[in-house]
């Protein structure tokens, strides 16, 4: 048997003010893509830096490949690819300069023009770092954690901030990682979307700790819930107004409106305006949509994943 | 399109580094612009030139105009007749005041040695107006020999001063930006080693040490004919051990600062010092016995004192020896120093 890609163990880093990560678990197998999922400051780049080898741990047993950071760095270091989540290229250079720089780090690895090829960045080859678009300097940075033709492909927030069009470029290019050398992503992200569209498995963290693990459909489920009404009165619902509802699992406030988890809409949705009539409330606003990991998010920690 | 082979990460690191540099407008402008204004501006100002006349004044009186007169033969002085004499003398208008009446008296500050000039040569002219006869007759010989122009000490010292200036900015700003930009963490995370980054910042300076070591000898010689007395390699050979001093104390400078502003704060307390007493613009002699040693125990001391003996005093390599060995030593430990203490992110 083959060991994990990735594993950690009572992971444990403490700043000064904030407990970043608080033991943690995490199990990644060869040729998954693993999401870490959570708002910011949840604890997941320091998650990431830890399984990278930049970050000592305070405690904790980490293994990469089944080697430890201790003793095989040069090793892991020609295996793995990074994309951090601040990095700056130096804008002077032009994109396939600074993609040979990268290459000559590592002892394998593609040739830097093919990359630049099965990135869409051929046309830019010549240019400068500091004048391409967000998109293009994302895959530049990908192409950089990809030219040392690595087992594991390190990824922390590879989307954030990009336009869509951008973001789905970079997701082809991480399903063509998996596709042709079989290799482990983990990825960090906020977007709920890039995690259920990428990911085999999910790791939702939030102040350091795990608080849902499973595949994107497990993770729903536990839901309870296929669908989330979300509605706003005048005056507002009192909290235990719908609990009782047949068919509805849970009330929770969602900023200014009320989020109901309900099994089946047409049930649910003439009930909830009964209900609002029978208080003497005034319907403001009712929107409906299918359950999605931001909901379990919201479910779970009563927070939102994006709010700050 | 031309694929070419790519060579060790020290040589590509290098090679990124002196591309990016070549591209960077202002920082050209500050290592050959700068440095050769400097030379131009103050190599005129300090042309050499016969010395001013010294002025002095003649209070208004029944001498006075017989005393201008005398006084007006001599080629040292620019006397007038002056009605405010004590005003002019106190404000440095005047640099001795003679008196306009019959009892000849001179008024003047003996601490002064310009006013130590003007009452020798009044008293001169007064006294041969007067009838005085010489009984010897020196004959002069006038020298101006070439390597003992002001501007034969400053080019050497503006020469140090460069080296030192790009070698500590030229290291330590790019590490302190590419910590700033986490790119020294994006490094960290390849199998480069530290060793290579921090010794291909050596590397791509030796590449501009020949630039603009070379653009600033030329410009001495072909504007002011400032020659390079002695051997051209030994100077080379020097200048490639100064980079190497002030690049490790560059990168001991930036090796924890994590802005740019902390580094230019801790570069300027580092090189101010050196500007002022390391013999740039001029000798050091003039300070205190007690703080030479230590004078010349600083790096920009040590390659400006080679420098000038090399290029003015054609010095051999063996004679400058002990001081490049000095530089090679201060370069070593700053360069370990920097090394052990550096932060990556």
């Amino acid at each position: 048997m083959t060991e994990a890609a990735i594993s950690c163990r009572d992971l444990r880093k403490y700043f000064a003010d904030v407990k970043a990560v608080d033991g943690l678990d995490l199990t990644v197998e060869r040729g998954e893509c693993f999401g870490l999922l959570g708002p910011n400051g949840a604890g997941k780049t320091t998650t990431i830096e830890v399984l990278e080898g930049l970050t000592t741990p305070d405690s904790g047993d980490v293994r990469v490949l089944g080697m430890t950071w201790k003793e095989n760095e040069r090793e892991l270091r020609e295996r793995m690819g990074v994309s951090l989540q601040e990095t700056q290229l130096a804008e002077k250079l032009t994109t396939y300069e600074t993609l040979r720089l990268f290459r000559s780090f590592y002892r394998n690895g593609p040739d830097p023009d093919v990359l630049l090829h099965e990135l869409s960045l051929d046309e830019k080859r010549n240019a400068r770092v500091g004048k391409l678009s967000g998109g293009q300097k994302q895959r530049l940075t990908v192409a950089c954690a990809l030219v040392g033709d690595p087992d594991i492909l390190f990824l922390d927030e590879p989307t954030t901030g990009l336009d869509p069009q951008s973001r789905l470029q970079l997701w082809e290019v991480v399903a063509q990682f998996r596709e042709q050398k079989g290799g482990t992503v983990l990825l960090t992200t906020h977007y709920m979307e890039e995690a259920q569209r990428l990911c085999d498995r999910i790791a939702i963290v939030d102040h350091g700790h795990l608080i849902a693990l499973g595949t994107p459909a497990d993770l729903i489920a536990k839901l309870e819930a296929r669908n989330i009404i979300e509605f706003t009165s005048e005056p507002e619902l009192p909290a235990s107004a719908c609990a009782d509802l047949p068919g509805c699992h849970g009330m929770a406030k969602h900023g200014e409106a009320w989020q109901l988890r309900v099994d089946s809409l047409a049930e649910a949705v003439p009930r909830v305006i009964n209900v609002i009539e029978r208080n003497g409330a005034k319907l403001l606003t009712l929107s409906t949509h299918e359950a999605t990991l931001e909901d379990l998010f919201v479910s779970l920690t009563g927070r939102e994943l994006r709010d700050t | 399109m031309t694929p070419s082979k790519i060579g060790p990460p020290i040589i590509e690191l290098a090679r990124a580094r002196t591309k990016e540099f070549l591209r960077e407008t202002e920082a050209i402008f500050w290592v050959f612009g700068f440095p050769l204004l400097l030379a131009l501006v103050l190599g005129f100002a300090f042309r050499d030139k016969a010395p001013d006349r010294v002025p002095v004044g003649i209070a208004a009186g029944p001498m006075a105009q017989q005393r201008l007169d005398a006084l007006k033969k001599s080629n040292a002085l620019q006397p007038r007749i002056v009605t405010d004499g004590d005003d002019a003398l106190r404000h440095g208008r005047i640099s001795l005041l003679v008196s306009g009446d019959a009892a000849l008296k001179y008024q003047f500050d003996p601490t002064r040695p310009d006013a130590l000039t003007a009452r020798s040569a009044v008293d001169d002219a007064l006294q041969r107006a007067a009838g005085r006869r010489d009984p010897l007759a020196p004959s002069q010989a006038f020298v101006h020999e070439q390597g003992a122009r002001y501007i034969d000490f400053l080019l050497p010292g503006l020469l140090g001063m460069n080296l030192m200036g790009t070698g500590m900015w030229g290291t330590g700003f790019v590490i302190v930006n590419a910590r700033m930009k986490k790119l020294l963490k994006r490094f960290i995370a390849t199998p480069m080693r530290k060793r290579d980054y921090v010794l291909s910042h050596f590397l791509s300076r030796i590449v501009f040490l020949v630039l603009e070591v070379g653009v600033l000898v030329a410009f001495g010689w072909l504007v002011f004919g400032v020659r390079v007395n002695g051997a051209v390699g030994t100077l080379a050979l020097l200048c490639i051990v100064g980079g190497f001093a002030f690049s490790g104390l560059g990168l001991l400078t930036a090796s924890r600062a994590r802005t740019i502003e902390a580094a230019s704060g801790l570069m300027n307390l580092i090189m101010m010092p050196m500007w002022l007493c390391s013999g740039v613009f001029f000798s050091y002699e003039r300070f205190p016995d007690a703080v030479k040693p230590m004078i010349k125990a600083l790096p920009l001391t040590l390659l400006n004192d080679a420098l000038r003996g090399v290029m003015n005093d054609a010095m051999t390599l063996a004679q400058i020896g002990p001081k490049m060995l000095w530089l090679v030593v201060w370069g070593l430990v700053t360069f370990t120093a920097g090394v052990k203490i550096f932060r990556w992110q």
